[in-house]
């Protein structure tokens, strides 16, 4: 995307993109964490790493805007967005543990649908290309019932390069993803970042990017 | 002001596409997994034709009882495929994704309540008059049968869309939802019976059917947002 190059005008690189402060969760009665204020700046990664049960899930979900913080505000270009937000909704590409894709239809279907859901509905011919990026051209037309879990991955990765969101939240994106698969997630991480945009991924993996880019928080 | 439009986009004028994306979407996957819809039109066909078996074949009674019984057939089958309309979606992550997407939620769940009466709904609406042909109801009365399911069974879809999301993520959720929503089917159930009912006693159903499509409008305009509030509380 050519943000970064017109986008002067909005602070790129003066002001944290994505910002949270003082957040708070907690999962019935116990308290997840609290306090939890950090900064992402444009071209920035945040790693978030923690035990099992930590909250990992529960705060990368509340940075998509799908779970409401308990206290505590994240503010996006500046801005307070609570859940749901719509510029907030404009802005996020959000992978978590399901893959959302529909046994019935084809790979190739599946990613259309995808796209179109994001607003930004791809050619025949962007699906294809994308779909070979991830390995799968072969797999198009198989119905994604009979993929293997990390061909599932993949159609996620697929649909990640296609949406050209500026923030990417995923919760534990080298699942089920192979070798080549997690060289080609850092990869599309890595070109995403140096595009300005920003990312917030839930590992225990290392991803295999450069340090300078990679902001870590640690959640006990 | 390009900026501008691309950090927030004006998605107004997005209800539309939104609409046609849940519909397509869901008719399609409807389609693919056509068992399931015949089981559905196979229940209401089974349930109506077991009362002349328990009853009478005596032609009074069966007239007397047939448009009750054709339309409590109908709210059971519309029950029963409820839980397609966002279990689904919810199960496999999809319903996240459209919660997240740019479109305004209300147009998406809209959609897919449009394509659940047009997969659930309309099915039945063709086939109800022939499964009325055991009640020995005359013409007249059976095409008013199609027109008052016609305008009544996209209200169960609408009020239904409420309960199946209310009950997402719940464990015993099927049951909940009959307990849930058929209170809220009963004045559905009494003007769409009366409807044919009074086109049965020649006292003409007009006013039935005048109400049933003023619920249709209500409906229209309440139940979508309902749902779409509900399916954002279920996934927080």
């Amino acid at each position: 995307m050519s943000r970064k190059e017109d986008g002067g005008g909005w602070g790129y690189n003066r002001h944290p993109m994505l910002e949270a402060k003082k957040l708070a969760a907690r999962r019935g009665f116990s308290r997840l964490f609290t306090g939890l204020s950090f900064r992402v700046a444009s071209g920035e990664a945040l790693v978030v790493t923690g035990a099992n049960g930590s909250g990992k899930t529960t705060l990368l979900r509340m940075l998509a805007g799908l779970t409401a913080p308990e206290a505590g505000e994240i503010q996006w270009h500046g801005k307070q967005v609570g859940s749901f937000d719509r510029e907030l909704r404009a802005a996020v590409a959000f992978s978590g543990h399901l893959p959302a894709l529909k046994d019935g239809l084809t790979a190739e279907e599946n990613l259309a649908s995808l796209v179109a859901l994001e607003g930004s509905p791809a050619s025949r011919d962007a699906i294809a290309h994308a779909l070979d990026a991830v390995a799968l051209s072969r797999q198009r037309n198989l119905p994604a019932r009979v993929l293997s879990q990390g061909q599932r991955r993949r159609i996620g990765l697929a649909r990640l390069s296609l949406a050209a969101r500026p923030l990417w939240v995923l919760d534990e994106p080298l699942a089920a993803l192979d070798a080549a698969g997690s060289a080609l997630l850092a990869r599309m991480v890595g070109r995403h970042l140096a595009n300005g945009g920003v990312a917030v991924i839930a590992t225990h993996a290392p991803l295999g990017l450069p340090e300078s880019r990679l902001a870590s928080l640690v959640l006990s | 002001m390009a900026a501008t439009l691309a950090i927030a986009p004006e998605r107004n004028d997005t209800a539309w596409p939104a609409l046609r994306w849940a519909v397509a979407r869901d008719v399609k996957l409807a389609l693919r997994s056509r068992a399931e819809l015949g089981v559905q039109l196979l229940f209401y066909v089974v349930v109506a034709s077991l009362f002349p078996l328990a009853t009478t074949p005596e032609r009074s009674t069966l007239t007397l009882i047939g448009p009750g019984v054709l339309w409590v057939a109908a709210l059971l089958a519309s029950l029963l495929s409820l839980p397609r309309l966002f279990a689904a979606d919810h199960a496999d992550g999809t319903l996240e994704q459209i919660a997240l997407s740019p479109y305004p939620l209300v147009a998406l769940v809209g959609g897919k309540i449009v394509a659940h009466w047009l997969t659930t709904g309309l099915p039945l609406v063709v086939i109800a008059p022939l499964v009325g042909l055991q009640y020995a109801l005359d013409e007249e009365t059976l095409s008013v049968l199609a027109a008052a399911l016609l305008i009544g069974t996209p209200i169960l879809s609408l009020l239904g869309a409420i309960g199946a999301a209310l009950t997402l993520g719940l464990r015993s959720s099927g049951g909940l939802v009959a307990l849930l929503i058929l209170p809220l089917y009963v004045p559905v159930l009494v003007f769409g019976a009366g409807a044919v009912e009074a086109a049965r006693t020649g006292l003409g159903a007009s006013a039935h059917l005048s109400l049933l499509g003023a619920g249709l409008l209500i409906a229209c305009v309440g139940a979508p947002f309902a749902a779409a509030a509900a399916v954002r509380i279920a996934l927080d």
